[in-house]
């Protein structure tokens, strides 16, 4: 999963340091965590990062919701396996994030009380089996197709984790194209219910690249740093593109009657998701948003005297070995 | 007695047929065969109901650490079952596969034991159980590596590496909770009392098992004591946690007689199995 609609934040350095990191940054060379950097890179980062990192840990309720009722053992452990590389994405995110002065506490602290935020796909529910096959094929594809770029973003503990989170997300796209086509050619209800997951992910996976780039006032300045690397609307493009044959492979149907290939521009036309219903899930008003902030609130609370016991019980060990010493 | 009213069903026969059909031949009771499938049912679906119990924290764990390594255990254990139900249908000899002895029976006909569909209720009840479970697992795998059907022991050798790192996780937990602050000692206490009554069913032999040991398939379960009874004794003293003076237990896992929680946890494992019956996913 990804960070969406990050505001760069604004910069108040000395010009001089500013334009010879800028020339570092054109020249493709890696920013490591304890080299100088603008203050806006890095809290634009801290910010981007931790999204995406809490997109991961938010992320695995959706799919968490139907490992218990995964159809076969094949395909429990197969989800199992894919929801435990969203924590462990988290936990690479965080520690990247941790490299440019926050702790994770802080972090999860800030994702609690809603100062900030993760991708709003996850604010999606996930009502019949066929969903799994639908977000691991859409979401992580529109994913993958932000996240590969990353891989070349200037920050260096950030660009590397990508490497590792893209090699894993594309199995986890294939093994939901997987899901899809098995509902595809399966039952008349099976393909009812993979055509309805189509439906219901089509236009929320578009808007997980954010707003068109005319109305996206921040992108340049992130671009110039190489936080960012393609526009929105590049990466929308390309994703239609990339996902309208696979649908039609699959026999399903993209719920777009606007939807056809441009010889001309050598890509698909397409219709505009809803935006105002963008703006609604992102001010809190998707379907699950509540749910979705209470279910972590609810595993952060209740392990509150894990976390403590472990903190004590580690006193207790290291008071007792300098007795001993 | 009054006799009971007669319900007229125009039908009956007919409809009496309809409910037969299907339902598979069994392997007859005191059979070799029935004893080994018996024995194999009984390893598969103690890791299926505890993986499944496990995969339930998904998302919910106290730290993201624990969230990894949960899943984790979870995932073995869904391994291990399909190793375990593979073979015990291949034993059967009646073309069931391990999805559907998993997905297609009903609770009387799951022979796990009765602690490992415990719920879950807080984490530390969670890894109290684990722990309860893994020092019974791993001497039983370690007694299975030397049985008379080699498929046993290629399944107990592989096994056995996971759950000897289940092993060391969940004992190492246990102790950090139980000597942790003083209210996670009392919620480990409580956790161990709670679990207690369902320990002593792992170490209960029946006629199959003994029947099983006999010709050396599987361990006699009252051999595996002496190693739980060391492994928890070093634990729990650890942990600052007392062991119970009871040694009342509950059973009837084994035999297929459960708790209410199984008919639930069933419910929703089996539901798109059951509501779409010969669907493929």
């Amino acid at each position: 999963m990804y960070a969406q609609m990050v505001k760069s934040e604004a910069t108040n350095d000395d010009p001089a340091l500013l334009e010879a990191f800028q020339a570092r940054v054109d020249a493709n060379e890696k920013i490591e965590p304890k080299e100088w950097m603008p203050e806006g890179y890095r809290k634009t980062l801290i910010r981007q990062i931790g999204q995406h990192a809490h997109s991961e840990i938010v992320g695995q309720l959706p799919e968490g919701n139907w490992i218990t009722r995964a159809p076969t053992l094949e395909r429990k452990a197969i989800l199992l396996a894919k929801v435990q590389d969203e924590a462990g994405h988290g936990l690479y995110l965080y520690c990247a994030a941790e490299t440019l002065g926050i702790s994770r506490d802080e972090m999860t602290e800030m994702l609690l009380s809603g100062r900030m935020k993760y991708s709003s796909i996850f604010n999606y529910p996930t009502l019949t089996w066929a969903d799994i096959g639908a977000v691991g094929w859409l979401v992580d594809g529109a994913a993958i197709m932000n996240q590969v770029p990353l891989q070349r973003t200037s920050f260096g503990p950030y660009s590397r984790a990508m490497i590792r989170i893209c090699k894993e997300e594309s199995f986890h796209q294939r093994q939901g194209y997987d899901i899809m086509m098995k509902m595809a050619k399966g039952t008349p209800e099976q393909k009812e219910m993979a055509q309805d997951a189509l439906n219901r992910f089509w236009y929320p996976s578009l808007m997980m690249f954010g707003p068109s780039d005319k109305d996206s006032v921040h992108s340049a300045q992130s671009m110039a740093w190489k936080i960012k690397i393609n526009t929105n609307d590049e990466l929308r493009q390309k994703f239609v593109d990339q996902t309208v044959p696979q649908a039609e492979y699959l026999g399903l149907t993209v719920p777009d009657p606007e939807l056809k290939w441009n010889e001309e521009k050598g890509g698909h036309d397409f219709s505009e998701p809803d935006w105002s219903e963008f703006y609604d899930v992102l001010q809190g008003n998707g379907p699950c948003n509540r749910d979705r902030i209470e279910a972590r609130q609810k595993a952060w609370e209740d392990g509150a005297w894990v976390r403590d016991a472990m903190v004590a019980h580690a006193e207790k060990r290291a008071a007792k070995r300098i007795a001993t010493e | 007695m009054p006799s009971l009213p007669d319900i007229m069903t125009p039908d009956a026969e007919a409809l009496a047929k309809a409910a037969g059909k299907g339902r598979r031949v069994t392997l007859p009771a005191g059979s070799p065969e029935h004893d080994l499938f018996t024995g194999l049912t009984r390893m598969g679906d103690n890791t299926l109901i505890l993986g499944h119990r496990v995969s339930e924290w998904c998302g919910h764990a106290p730290v993201l650490e624990e969230d990894i390594a949960l899943a984790n255990v979870a995932l073995d254990m869904i391994g291990q079952t399909q190793l375990w139900l593979g073979l015990a249908g291949t034993v059967e000899g009646h073309g069931r596969s391990a999805d559907d002895l998993a997905f297609l029976r009903d609770a009387w006909h799951f022979r796990n034991l009765l602690l490992v569909e415990r719920p879950n209720r807080d984490f530390g009840h969670t890894l109290m159980r684990q722990f309860l479970f893994d020092a019974w697992h791993q001497p039983m795998l370690k007694a299975l590596e030397g049985s008379s059907d080699d498929r046993i022991g290629e399944i107990a050798l592989k096994a056995g590496k996971e759950v000897a790192y289940h092993l060391e996780r969940s004992a190492d937990l246990v102790i950090r909770l139980g000597d942790g602050t003083e209210e996670s000692h009392a919620k480990m206490k409580d956790a161990l009392e709670r679990l207690w009554p369902y320990a002593g069913e792992m170490f209960l032999a029946d006629e199959v098992d003994v029947r099983l040991a006999h010709e050396g398939l599987m361990p006699d379960p009252a051999g595996i004591r002496p190693a739980w009874d060391e492994t928890v004794a070093e634990i729990l003293a650890e942990a600052t946690l007392n062991r119970p003076d009871s040694d009342f237990a509950h059973k009837g896992g084994k035999q297929g007689r459960h708790t209410e929680d199984l008919g639930h946890l069933l419910t929703s494992m089996q539901w798109l199995q059951r509501a779409y019956p010969g669907a493929t996913w």
